[in-house]
C-alpha cells in the first residue's frame, strides 16, 4: 500500500501531530516504503493461526480487591502540569 | 589502591565487607571518571549530590550490620525509568524536565538493596533506535574505536548511554531495558554484559512505556556474575504491573560456575543469512566450541518464520507505540505548545516534542491500527507472533539453550545508517525474534573484529530459564578472556 499524501495528512491528524505541507511529500514516501517492507507478510499463510495476544502465556490477569489503593495527594499529581490552576489541569477552551 | 572505578562489583562488594573501602570512595571515583569523560555524553542527568548522599548512607548501613544485595555500589539508570524528584527524559523534548512524583519498582529494588544513583544515562528517544542517535540530548560516542582510525562509532541503541557508561567504567553496571535488542545490541557494540530477561521478570512499573508488549528491563554490566547479581536485586513480582509474573526469583548468581555437562545447545540455522560476516561466524564458532569442550551438546535447530520477525516487530511495536505515547498531550505533564484550540494545542505540543524516529513509528503504528487496515497489519502481525514463538517452543524441545550472533555487524560509525529507516531496523534482526517470544536473551563479548572492536554472541533461553543462559554465559566469559575494560 502506497500512502498518497492526504492519507498521510489524516493519519497525522488521528495522531495529533502537525505535519507542514512540504513535509507531506517525504513522509508519504518514507512511510510507504516500511509499508511495502512489512507486506512481506502476506505471504505467509495464517490461517486457523490464533493471533498472540499476551506474552505471559497462560497466565491470568489478576484480580484484586475494587477499593481505592493510592490516591489523595493531588499537588504531586498536578506538580509536573504546565498549565494548573484551583486543583485542576488548564487546557485551551473546548465548550463556547 | 590502583583505580577503583575498574573493580567487577563482585570485586567491589569484597572489597567494601572487608572495609578496604568505602562506598563514598568508589561513589567519588566514579564521579570524578564522569566529569572527565563527558564527551562521551553517556549521562544526560549527572546526580552527584544525591549519589554522595547515597553513599553515605551505605556506608552507614554496613557498618550497621545491614547490607543489600548491592550495597554501595554505584549505578547508572538508564533515562527511562521514573526517579522521584530526578528529572526523567525518555531522551525526548517532550518531557524534558519531567521530575517524577514516584519511583519505579525496579529501581526502588535496586535501592532497597543498597545501590547507588550516579545518574541517568542517555538512551535514543523513546528508546527507539539502534545507535543512540535519535537522543534530543545528543549522540553518544563508543568508548571504543577501530585500531588505527580516530571516528567516533555509536554505542548501539537505545540503552547507548547505558553501555557506554559501564564500558568506559563511568558505573559499575547500568540498568537498561530492551523492546527488541535495546540491552543486547549495545551490550555487543561495547563488550559488555547484557541479559534481556523473560518478559514478566522485571516490573515495568515507572519504566516510560515503548510497547508494553516487549519492554522488559534487565542489568548491563562488565561480567556475567554482576549481571546475575543484578538482576537477582531488580527482578521480583509487583502487583503495580499486571504482566509480571507472581514468580519467585532464583538466586542467579549460583549458576555461574555451574558445569553445563550434557547441556544441549541449539544453532538456528536460519541465523546465517547470506552476507553475514566471516568474522561474526568465526567468534560464532568460537564460542560453540567453548562450550562443547566444557561437555555441551551441539545441535541445530530450526526457527522458519525467522525472516519474518523484523517486519512482524515494525507492526507490533509502532501499534503499540502510539497508543502508549497518546498520553504525552501537554496536559498532565511534559512540554507545551500554545494553540487556538485543544487540538492545535495538541498537534503543535507533539510536533515540536517528539523527533524523527518517534513521528514515524507513531505515524506507522497509528495507521496499521486504523480502520480498515488493522486486520492486514495488525492481526496478521499478532499471528506472525504465535508462529515465532511456536519455532521457539519447537526449538526448544531439542535444546536447552540457543547461541546466536547478537548483532550482524560490530559498533558502526556516528552518522551512518541513517539515510534508510530499515538499514537501521536491520540491526537487531537477531535479538527482535526473542523479544516477540517474551525469552531471556543474554549478550557478551568475545572477542575482537580484526579493526578492534568488541564482537558479542547471544545466549537465548527457555521462559524464566535465566540460570541456563548464566551458566552457558559463565563458560564461554572463562574461555574468552575478554578484560578488556581493565586495561583502558
Amino acid at each position: 500500500m502506497s500512502l498518497d499524501k492526504a492519507t498521510v495528512q489524516k493519519i497525522a491528524y488521528l495522531a495529533r501531530i502537525e505535519v507542514k505541507d512540504e513535509e507531506l511529500e517525504p513522509l508519504a514516501k518514507e512511510l510507504s516504503g516500511i509499508l511495502h517492507w512489512v507486506e512481506q507478510l502476506s505471504e505467509v499463510n495464517t490461517e486457523g493461526v490464533a493471533p498472540m495476544t499476551s506474552v505471559a502465556g497462560d497466565l491470568a490477569l489478576p484480580m484484586r480487591e475494587d477499593k481505592v489503593s493510592d490516591g489523595g495527594y493531588p499537588e504531586k499529581v498536578l506538580q509536573n502540569g504546565p498549565e494548573t490552576t484551583n486543583g485542576f489541569f488548564l487546557v485551551p477552551k473546548v465548550v463556547e | 589502591m590502583s583505580d577503583v572505578t575498574r573493580l567487577t562489583m563482585t570485586e567491589a562488594l569484597a572489597l567494601l565487607n572487608k572495609g578496604e573501602v568505602t562506598s563514598v570512595d568508589l561513589t567519588k571515583a566514579h564521579l570524578a571518571g564522569m566529569e572527565s569523560a563527558r564527551n562521551l555524553n553517556a549521562y544526560i542527568t549527572e546526580t552527584p549530590e544525591k549519589a554522595l548522599a547515597m553513599a553515605g548512607e551505605s556506608d552507614k548501613r554496613r557498618k550497621a550490620g545491614q547490607t543489600g544485595l548491592l550495597e554501595g555500589i554505584p549505578l547508572a539508570i538508564k533515562d527511562l525509568f521514573c526517579t522521584e524528584g530526578v528529572q526523567t527524559t525518555a531522551g525526548s523534548h517532550i518531557l524534558e524536565g519531567f521530575k517524577p512524583a514516584y519511583e519505579s519498582s525496579v529501581t526502588t529494588n535496586l535501592w532497597n538493596q543498597g545501590a547507588v544513583m550516579l545518574g541517568k544515562a542517555n538512551l535514543d528517544e523513546f528508546a527507539m533506535g539502534s545507535s543512540n542517535m535519535t537522543s534530543y540530548y545528543g549522540a553518544v560516542k563508543n568508548p571504543w574505536k577501530r585500531q588505527g582510525d580516530d571516528r567516533d562509532l555509536v554505542p548501539g541503541g537505545s540503552s547507548g548511554g547505558s553501555a557506554a557508561a559501564v564500558a568506559a567504567c563511568l558505573a559499575m553496571g547500568a540498568t537498561g531495558t530492551d523492546t527488541g535488542g535495546s540491552i543486547r545490541q549495545p551490550a555487543a557494540f561495547c563488550g559488555i554484559v547484557g541479559i534481556k530477561p523473560t518478559y514478566g521478570r522485571c516490573s515495568r512499573f515507572g519504566i516510560v512505556a515503548f510497547a508494553s508488549s516487549l519492554d522488559q528491563a534487565g542489568p548491563m554490566t562488565r561480567t556475567v556474575a554482576d549481571a546475575a547479581l543484578m538482576l537477582k536485586a531488580m527482578a521480583g513480582h509487583d502487583p503495580k504491573d499486571s504482566t509480571s509474573a507472581p514468580q519467585s526469583v532464583p538466586d542467579f548468581t549460583k549458576s555461574v560456575g555451574a558445569s553445563i555437562k550434557g547441556l544441549k545447545v541449539g544453532v538456528p540455522k536460519e541465523y546465517k543469512p547470506d552476507g553475514l560476516s566471516a568474522e561474526i561466524i568465526g567468534a560464532w564458532d568460537k564460542g560453540l566450541a567453548w562450550l562443547k569442550e566444557a561437555g555441551a551438546e551441539i545441535v541445530e535447530v530450526s526457527l522458519p518464520h525467522t525472516k519474518y520477525a523484523l517486519a512482524t516487530y515494525y507492526i507490533v511495536a509502532p501499534a503499540e507505540a502510539s497508543s502508549n505515547l497518546a498520553r504525552y498531550d501537554g496536559v498532565r505533564f511534559g512540554l507545551r505548545v500554545p494553540g487556538n484550540s485543544l487540538d492545535e494545542m495538541y498537534m503543535k505540543t507533539r510536533a515540536e516534542g517528539f523527533g524523527r524516529e518517534v513521528k514515524r513509528r507513531i505515524l506507522i503504528g497509528t495507521y496499521v491500527l486504523s480502520a480498515g487496515y488493522y486486520d492486514a497489519y495488525y492481526a496478521k502481525a499478532q499471528k506472525l507472533r504465535t508462529l515465532i514463538a511456536s519455532d521457539f517452543r519447537q526449538a526448544f524441545e531439542r535444546a536447552d539453550v540457543l547461541l546466536t550472533p547478537t548483532a550482524p555487524t560490530p559498533a558502526f560509525g556516528l552518522g551512518e545508517n541513517l539515510d534508510d529507516p530499515i538499514t537501521m531496523y536491520l540491526n537487531d534482526v537477531f535479538t527482535i525474534p526473542t523479544s516477540l517470544a517474551g525469552l531471556p536473551g543474554l549478550s557478551l563479548p568475545v572477542g575482537l573484529s580484526s579493526d578492534g572492536l568488541p564482537l558479542g554472541l547471544q545466549l537465548i533461553g527457555r521462559p524464566f530459564d535465566e540460570e541456563t543462559v548464566f551458566k552457558a554465559a559463565h563458560v564461554m566469559e572463562t574461555a574468552a578472556q575478554f578484560k578488556r575494560w581493565e586495561a583502558r
